[in-house]
């Protein structure tokens, strides 16, 4: 990868206004009509710290180096273009692709934006480093690169994802984190987020919040997004060698969404490729339990950002499920808002159960089990093969790979006796 | 009564306003209204509350501490809704204080910021604190504001770069909310020295009267925050005492800090 890939001096477009093709947002944060800083004034001083630091870093050949070296030699970088032609047969016939974000180092494309956010905290100087986590994934990634850095690491995660992610709260205090657990509100992801942002306003002098999605105030889905376009430029560099062409669809899971803003700009620019975003559908739509924001949502301000999210009549946040934590989130990030209106990105929303087969298809037909977030994108490929039939090309995310989820297929597919035999069928 | 008036009316007798915050309907709608007249009334020696911070519960209160999320989280498990709001503002507004509405964004983008603009000044409120929105991002309640005759409150922090102390001061109307620390509502042992310098600093930018809060919770810290700020901001010490002792706590509580913002001495800092 190069400096081009983070924004850095050696291409101009990356750095000019958002009419000059960079897809930025404006000065103070907006696409379209989304995104912006609906923070406390006490946290605007360090917003704007780090948007500055940012913009001074992308620049800096000596900062994009020293990140191009640990993506290359650390998390194991660039991760491969998988061909999977047993799992092509169930979608339609049509070619699919997997961009194996599963196989970098902690497991998930969380790894590219921490090393990023990591090495611009020890440019501020501070020392502290905060974030939130679902399913752990973002947590793991934070504690790992805190240890490289040798940064202090204080991981809020909500008490009901703690008990269903034990074995990543202990990878996280095995990597010398503190897992604070929250059990304000729903005990999920969306209220970690609450209790890091006080803890921030608290210590902001010295503490960085690590975010782990394209989403939040400005600048983090600008950040985010540019740390994880490496994603999508790899893939459509790897795509037009293998194939000699560009793709019909690139998809991808949406929860916060930085994974897929990652890999979609890879391909932002070619209006032929459609780019296709998996929320999560939970039990249904209709069921109301969910964490579709764009599909099902409406706009509201959440977290710092004017976005699409679940809300009642009152604006009161609603509470998200999906079977996977990593999706169990009431908003998005809000690019993916402004991309949905413009209509430049499709959303679908994919359930539980379709999620799970996706899950189980992949597994036995290519050997590779992926996160129950990434099955979504999984699904949603297995629909839009067959909408497009077997001379498409689709790229798929596989943002993390399953190891986390064992538990979950365990008890979901009736594994192991202690989760219960359900009888399912077994083949 | 505006808040402009309320504190003319202090200045004139050489004290701090006391402004006290509740959530609405926390723990009822109907309860909640009595510890909101107890907060004006007093304790019978000293009046209570000039100005009745009315906070919208909300799901997600960033800048609350555990004791206000907890009222709040109560007060929406007990069904409060938007609309109940309007009545609990005009209760206030009849028990002779102003009220003003402290609310997170989020409701209020939802309900429609001029039709909430529309009913909070028809119910006879005179403003909203808007702990989550900086002026760059309130082009439509600035309209809306506009357009209902309401005042705009918004927060400088410690944190605040002089630039951002003179976009807020040019902004707000009624009175600067300056929070006293840096950290989320919650009583406190003592009231920092930060707050004292944010007040001289925020002077430097603005003729509007600039009110202390976060951590406030004795009539000791009240005097001492009235020596400096032109009015003392009492939130959560307000829902504890709520909690423990009911309607007689908070008349109680409410007359020694009207005590606490009588017996300091001013410093004239201009204001």
């Amino acid at each position: 990868m190069t400096a081009r890939d983070l924004g850095g001096a050696a291409d101009p477009d990356e750095l000019g206004s958002p009419d000059s093709g960079s897809h930025d947002p404006d000065e103070g944060g907006h696409f379209g009509p989304y995104g912006g800083r609906f923070m406390p004034e006490a946290l605007i001083a360090a917003q704007d710290e780090l948007a500055a630091e940012y913009d001074k870093a992308r620049r800096d050949p000596e900062f994009v180096a020293e990140l191009d070296r640990l993506l290359r030699d650390y998390a194991g970088r660039p991760s491969p273009l998988t061909e999977a032609e047993r799992f092509s047969a169930h979608a339609g016939g049509a070619r699919v692709l997997l961009k194996r974000e599963d196989l970098n180092h902690t497991g998930s494309h969380k790894i590219n934006n921490v090393l990023g956010q990591a090495l611009l905290v020890k440019r501020m100087g501070k020392r502290r480093v905060i974030a939130e986590t679902g399913a752990g994934q973002h947590g793991v990634a934070t504690a790992t690169a805190c240890a490289l850095l040798d940064l202090d690491c204080v991981i809020y995660m909500g008490a009901t994802d703690t008990r269903r992610q034990a074995l990543n709260v202990a990878r996280m205090r095995l990597l010398g984190a503190e897992v604070r657990p929250v059990s304000t509100g729903s005990a999920t992801l969306k209220d970690a987020i609450n209790e890091a942002l006080r803890d921030w306003v608290t210590n902001v002098a010295d503490t960085h919040y690590l975010l782990g999605t394209a989403a939040g105030a400005h600048p983090f889905p600008l950040l985010v997004r540019n740390l994880h376009r490496v994603i999508g430029t790899e893939a459509r560099q790897q795509v037009l060698e293998r194939t000699g062409g560009l793709p019909d669809a690139v998809l991808a899971c949406v929860g916060g969404g930085s994974n897929a803003i990652g890999i979609f700009h890879g391909f932002i620019d070619d209006p032929g490729v459609r780019l296709i975003g998996a929320e999560a559908g939970g039990h249904g739509l209709d069921s109301g339990e969910h964490g579709a924001a764009l599909t099902s949502g409406s706009p509201g301000t959440l977290h710092g950002a004017r976005s699409y999210l679940l809300q009642d009549e009152d604006g009161q946040i609603a509470e998200a499920y999906s079977i996977s934590a990593g999706l169990d989130y009431p908003g998005v990030g809000p690019e993916h808002a402004w991309l949905a209106d413009s209509g430049r990105a499709e959303y679908r929303a994919v359930t539980d159960e379709e999620a799970m087969e996706a899950f189980r298809l992949l597994s036995r037909t290519e050997g590779i089990i992926p996160a129950v977030e990434s099955a979504h994108a999984l699904a949603a490929a297995l629909r839009v093969g067959t909408e497009l039939g077997p001379e498409a090309v689709l790229v798929v995310n596989v943002s993390g790979r399953g190891d986390k989820d064992m538990d979950t297929a365990a008890h979901y597919f009736g594994l192991v006796p202690e989760a219960g035999i359900t009888g399912e069928d077994q083949q | 009564m505006s808040l402009q008036e309320v504190f003319r009316n202090c200045a004139e007798q050489r004290r701090s306003a006391l402004i006290g915050y509740l959530p609405a309907g926390f723990p009822t709608v109907s309860e909640s209204v009595g510890l909101f007249e107890a907060m004006v009334r007093g304790d019978g020696h000293t009046p209570g509350c000039d100005i009745v911070e009315v906070g919208l519960p909300y799901s997600d209160p960033v800048m609350d501490g555990s004791t206000i999320q907890s009222a709040a989280e109560r007060a929406l498990r007990n069904g409060f809704r938007v609309r109940q709001l309007f009545d609990v503002v005009s209760a206030v507004a009849a028990s002779g204080a102003v009220p003003v509405v402290m609310s997170y964004w989020n409701p209020i983008h939802r309900y429609g910021p001029d039709a909430f603009a529309r009913d909070l000044r028809a119910a006879g409120g005179a403003g909203l604190i808007t702990p989550d929105l900086v002026p760059e991002e309130a082009g439509e309640w600035m309209e809306a504001s506009e357009e209902h005759r309401l005042d705009r409150i918004f927060l400088v922090a410690p944190s605040s770069t002089e630039h951002r102390l003179a976009l807020t001061a040019s902004a707000g109307t009624g009175f600067l909310y300056a929070a006293s620390v840096m950290g989320v509502t919650g009583a406190r042992e003592s009231v920092s020295d930060s707050a004292r310098e944010l007040v001289r600093r925020t002077r430097a930018h603005t003729e509007l009267p600039i009110g202390v809060g976060l951590g406030v919770r004795t009539a000791e810290h009240a005097a001492e925050v009235a020596s400096f700020a032109d009015g003392v901001i009492v939130g959560s010490a307000f829902v504890t005492r709520a909690e423990r002792e009911g309607q007689d706590g908070v008349c109680a509580f409410a007359g020694e800090l009207g005590r606490g913002v009588r017996t300091a001495s001013p410093e004239p800092a201009g204001g």
